[in-house]
Order: structure tokens, then sequence, then C-alpha cells
């Protein structure tokens, strides 16, 4: 059976460090923004800390909530490009086509987590950053859209080394670099086509819920809510 | 008809700087790229999506109106229909690039259309955009062979009083016209079929523009008021585009003899018709996102009637149904002057209109840590001009090189005021357009 891979996000452990944050940035070749570009509002990370203020001072409480692509089930960004840049594939990602994207911003429009993000201009590394780049991963030039692809790269690589092993893949065995990153485990990564995973157990938790889930868009990423 | 002012020529000149801007504008941003634009996540779209809607809308005037015009027999229509129906297709032409130039790769714009490739890759037929992309290819076949048949005869007109390369030009674009009762014959069966075809094809053209926001899960887009909606604005904006052009072309072209006032009356009523619908819809649409009261929904409500967009909803409500309803409902008032300044009011007001329904749904999405906040560019404000200047160029030109009166419609209304024309001896009468000195008779 194919695999449907998801995440869990537990808003417990979270802690807002944005160690997610830093290693998308390393892992999928995402330049930062510069002053500049983020007060004009196109900074862009494809896994961002949402902050809210709860209460009045001085009972205030900050919270925090991690938001990446959902790799909705039913994503509206899907149907509304007139190109097919963005499809779903057979594991559940919601996969974007750099190659094919004309950049009409319709998908992001459409998406009502603002998870996609746009190449305003071509991207820029300062020296020596441009020695970091992964070579996994496209860059994407200007004019086109991008998002969370959930490491896609890490997902091929390991399958493929599996399969090379002639083995199925264990539960854990690769995460995407957020996940590696989050040093109080509040993501969770892996398939829930495998009851057993710890995704699967963890998104049967009553604590488990869906961002926007009245949308109806059938995320794969689950949040657990606060116990307090 | 080849002879032109001095004003002319400084107007032509103006109008082509405007879009030689734009043209240098569009280039910039290709070489450096969207970012010189205010757009920013969350908002994508904002003054190119604007303008886009704001020109297919003033397309709505010509084509629609005239067909309709013509079925219902309106004898009143005729020194109307062909500058009607000129401003349609260059609404159009302008509707259909602003896409193009609006996109992060222009130069790839062609994967929108279902050309045979070996990938075997086609255009997402269920993209709300490719419907668009065929809407507006339809429309603007049609409206342009809806503008060009009924040319022939007065191209022929004009072939047989000239000479020259001139004669050349005209004869070929008037494509062997003789005047026989059978090419009549023809004429009139096919302009009777294309006032039944173009009509669902103009509302279904505008309907689909609304799709484009309707048919996506963001706050007061996702909306089944919008096909509607936006067809009675189209018609609404295209009207009045169309009354503000007839009163340039009878002030500079002196069509004061065939662009009377009962024609700017006439569609005043019009008008006053369009601004009571496109009241109606704007209360009907608020009203009953007020009561849903879904919170999304009311942070786009609160934003737009008494937050930072405020004054341009007032100024909008304002301009398109305070002012136009008292000038366009008193008799005394609804004149030409009146009717202009209504009509201007409502170009404004639709243009508003445009941008309160894009941006501020697009600033207020459902997640308020992403909240945005958009303000344009010079880049934007420069090819926004740039399309009013392609509009105004194409017609100048237009009024220069084409009889902007249809003559012989005119002197079919001479003869047979309601019926239609029968092998009339369309060369035996010289013909004459605004530049001329001496205008027609008035008797018309």
């Amino acid at each position: 059976m194919a695999h449907k891979w998801a995440m869990v996000v537990d808003l417990d452990r979270c802690t807002g460090c944005e160690a997610c944050v830093v290693a998308c940035h390393a892992e999928n070749n995402i330049p930062t923004a510069g002053e500049d570009q983020a007060s004009r509002g196109r900074a862009k990370h494809w896994i961002r800390v949402e902050s809210y203020w709860e209460g009045e001072y001085p009972d205030a409480r900050l919270r925090y909530q991690p938001v990446m692509c959902q790799q909705c089930d039913e994503a509206p960004c899907e149907p509304v490009c007139p190109v097919y840049a963005t499809y779903h594939t057979d594991e559940g990602l919601n996969a974007q086509v750099y190659n094919r994207c004309v950049g009409t911003r319709f998908c992001a429009n459409a998406c009502p987590y603002t998870v996609r993000f746009f190449n305003f201009y071509n991207p820029v590394w300062e020296k020596p950053l441009n020695l970091q780049l992964n070579p996994d991963v496209s860059v994407r030039s200007v004019g086109i859209m991008e998002k969370c692809t959930f490491c896609v790269q890490r997902i091929r690589a390991a399958e493929i080394q599996a399969e090379g092993e002639k083995r199925d893949l264990k539960d854990g065995e690769f995460n995407p670099a957020c996940v590696q990153s989050c040093a109080s485990k509040a993501l969770v990564f892996g398939d829930v086509h495998d009851p057993n995973s710890e995704v699967s157990r963890l998104a049967r938790s009553n604590r488990s819920t869906k961002l926007l889930g009245e949308l109806g868009t059938l995320p794969n990423v689950s949040y657990l809510q606060r116990g307090v | 008809m080849f002879h032109s002012s001095k004003q002319y020529w400084i107007a032509v000149a103006l109008a082509t700087c405007l879009v030689l801007a734009g043209v240098c504008t569009f280039l910039y941003q290709v070489y450096t790229g969207i970012g010189i634009w205010g757009l920013n996540s969350p908002v994508f779209w904002a003054f190119d999506i604007t303008n886009f809607v704001f020109w297919i809308g003033i397309s709505h005037a010509g084509t629609l109106i005239s067909a309709i015009l013509r079925l219902a027999n309106a004898t009143w229509r005729r020194p109307v229909t062909r500058c009607a129906e000129a401003i349609t297709v260059f609404a159009v032409t302008i509707g259909a690039i602003i896409p193009v130039c609006h996109i992060g790769r222009p130069w790839l714009a062609y994967y929108l259309i279902p050309y045979p490739s070996e990938r075997h890759i086609w255009p997402n037929f269920r993209s709300p955009l490719a419907w668009d992309f065929f809407a507006i290819i339809t429309y603007l076949t049609g409206s342009t062979s809806f503008l060009l048949l009924p040319m022939i005869p007065d191209w022929a007109a004009v072939r047989d009083c000239s000479t020259g390369l001139r004669k050349k030009i005209y004869g070929t674009l008037s494509l062997g016209w003789q005047g026989t009762p059978r090419q009549w014959h023809r004429l009139e069966t096919a302009m009777h079929i294309m006032s039944i075809v173009i009509v669902p094809v103009a509302v279904s053209v505008h309907t689909i523009v609304s799709w484009d926001f309707a048919m996506t899960p963001v706050p007061m887009w996702h909306s089944t008021i919008f096909g509607p909606y936006f067809v009675v604005g189209a018609i609404f904006s295209g009207i009045a585009g169309l009354i503000l052009a007839m009163a340039l072309l009878r002030k500079f072209l002196h069509l004061e003899d065939y662009l009377r006032p009962i024609h700017f009356q006439n569609l005043g009523k019009l008008l006053l018709t369009m601004s009571l619908l496109w009241f109606y819809f704007t209360f009907a649409e608020r009203l009953t996102t007020w009561y849903g009261n879904d919170p999304s929904e009311m942070a786009v409500f609160w934003s737009s009637i008494r937050q930072n967009f405020a004054p341009m909803f007032w100024t909008m409500v304002v301009c398109n149904f305070i002012i136009p309803v008292p000038i366009l409902a008193i008799k005394k008032l609804r004149t030409i002057t009146g009717t202009c300044i209504a009509s201007v009011g409502i170009v404004i007001g639709m243009w508003i209109e445009r941008f309160l329904i894009i941006v501020p749904a697009l600033e207020h999405k459902f997640l308020p840590y992403t909240y945005g906040h958009y303000q344009p560019t010079w880049a934007e404000m420069t090819l926004m001009a740039s399309s009013f200047g392609l509009m105004f160029l194409l017609y100048l030109l237009f009024a220069k090189f084409v009889p902007v009166i249809s003559v012989w419609e005119m002197k079919a209304g001479l003869h047979h005021p309601s019926a239609t024309p029968h092998a009339s001896t369309v060369t035996e009468v010289p013909i004459r357009s605004g530049f001329d000195d001496n205008p027609l008779p008035s008797d018309v």
C-alpha cells in the first residue's frame, strides 16, 4: 500500500524557539527576504511559528502555533491552477511543479492558510551563504510559487534506499528538517497508512484537531490542542 | 476623414506616451520581477486584477447593449451601435493583455493554451482562470466580428470614393462588397445571428470573471451572488463608459446632429436602472454577510465599511448611487452634461468597487497572524495609466480610419425608419465623417 505522509503538531510541546524555521530555510534553499522586503510583507518561511497573546495584562500568555503547508486532501490551491503546476501525489502530498508554474498566484489566494509563497525577485544569497545550498533541492527562480514539500527530497531518498535494500520503510527512519530539529519533539512525522506509526497514534488522540477544519480542506497535519 | 487637426495629433502623441510608459514599466518588470509592484503575502492580487475586471466590465457596454437594442429593434440605436461595439473590442483587448502582464513569468503565458505538446500536458479545465482564457478569447472573437460585419458596406463606400493605396486597403477590407440584394440579405442574417449569440457570451464572460473570486474559499469572495452582481456591475460601468465616449466623439468630431440629447437620455434611463440594480445587489450582499456574522467575513466587512477602506467604500456608494440616481431620475437633469457627470462618477466608483472586492478580502484571510496590508507602487499606477492611454489611442485611431457612425444603418433609418434596408445604393451618397467640415443634414 502507498504511503500517506502526515504530521502532528503538539501545541503543548511547542516552545516557539523557531529552530524548525531555521532548519527549513537551510534544508530547502529558502533565501532570507531581508529587512526591507520583510517589512513589505514578503518574508518567506515555509514553516512559521504564529504567536497569539491570550488574556489581558498581567495575566497574558503567549501561545505558539507552527504553521506549514497542511498538504490538504481537498486542497483549494490545486483545482484553481490553470496549468497544473500544483497537483496531488499518490502519497498524499500537495506538490508544486516549479517548471510548470507561470505565476498567476491564484493558488496563494485560494490557500486559507497563506502558506504559499511567491518569488517576487530572483533569490540572492550573500557570501558565504551561497556555499551552503542543498544540492537535492531546486533553487526557485523569479515569478513562481513555492511551498513546504514535507521535505520530499528526504522522502524520496529514504524510499529509494529502502527499495534498494528490499525492505519496508521503518517509522521514524527519516524526518523532514523541521521535525528533525524540534528539540521539544512538538513535531512528529510519519505514514498514517501504518496504523502503528507514532503519527497515526497521535492523530487518533482526542486532543487532535485540524487547523480551519471547518473549511473541509482535509489537512494531513493534525494539531494536538493544549491540555491547559 | 483623412485631414486631422493639430489637437488630434497632440492627443495621439499623449496617448502614445502613456502606452510607451506602460511598455517600459512592463519590460523593467520582466527584467527584475513583480517585486516592483506593491503586492505581498497575502495580497497576491490588487491593481492588476482590479484593472482586468474594470476593463472587461467596460467592454460590456458595447456588444451587449448594441445586440439587445438591435434585437429589440430600437431605432434610436443606429448612431450609437458602432462606437459602443468599438469600446467593447478595445476594452476586451486591454482586458486580455493585463493577465499576461500580471503573471510571474509572462513569457510562459502560452501554457494556458491547449496546444498539442509532446508532454501531453493540457491546461487544467477545473481552473476558473482556464475558463477565463476561453471566455475572453470567445468574447474577443465574437465582438470583433460583431464590430467588423456591419462595417463592410461602409468600407465599400470609402473604397468607392478614394484612390490609390487607400482604395486598395479599403477595397481589401470591404471583402468585395457590391451591395447586391443577396449580400444585404446575408449581412442582415449574419447580424441577427450574431446579436443573439453575443448576449449569452457577454453574460458568461463576466460571470466567469466573478468566478475567479467566488470559486475560492476566501472570506467575502465565496459567494453565490457574485455571478449576477458582476454582470450587473459590468453593464453599469460599460454604459457609463459608452456615454463618456459618445460625449467626447460628439464634441471633438462635431457629431451633434447624430448623437443627440435623446441618445444620452435613453442611455441615461438604462444607466439609472443599472444603478438601482447595483445598489440592490451591494445591499443584499452586505446585509447577508452582516446577518451571517461569520468572524472571518466580518473582518473583511468591517475593514471595508468602518476601518481603513471606509473612505473608499463610501466614495464608491456616493459615486455609484447617491450622485447618479437623482441626476438620472429627474428628467430636467438627464441632459448630456448630467449623464456625463453621473458617468464619470460611475466609472470611478466601479473601479473602486472592484478594488474593494479584491484587496480587503485578501488582507483579512482566516488566520489573524497572516493579516497583511497593501500599498500600490509607481509601477502599478503607471501600468494602470497606460491601460487608459491604450484605450484612448485605439479609440483615436479608430475614429480617424473608420466611420464612427454606421453610415448605411443611418441611411436605412432615413428611408425605412424601422425596417431593414434592401439593396440601398450606398455609394451614391458621399461618405462623411466627423473630421469633415460639413456634417450631413440634421434631419436624420
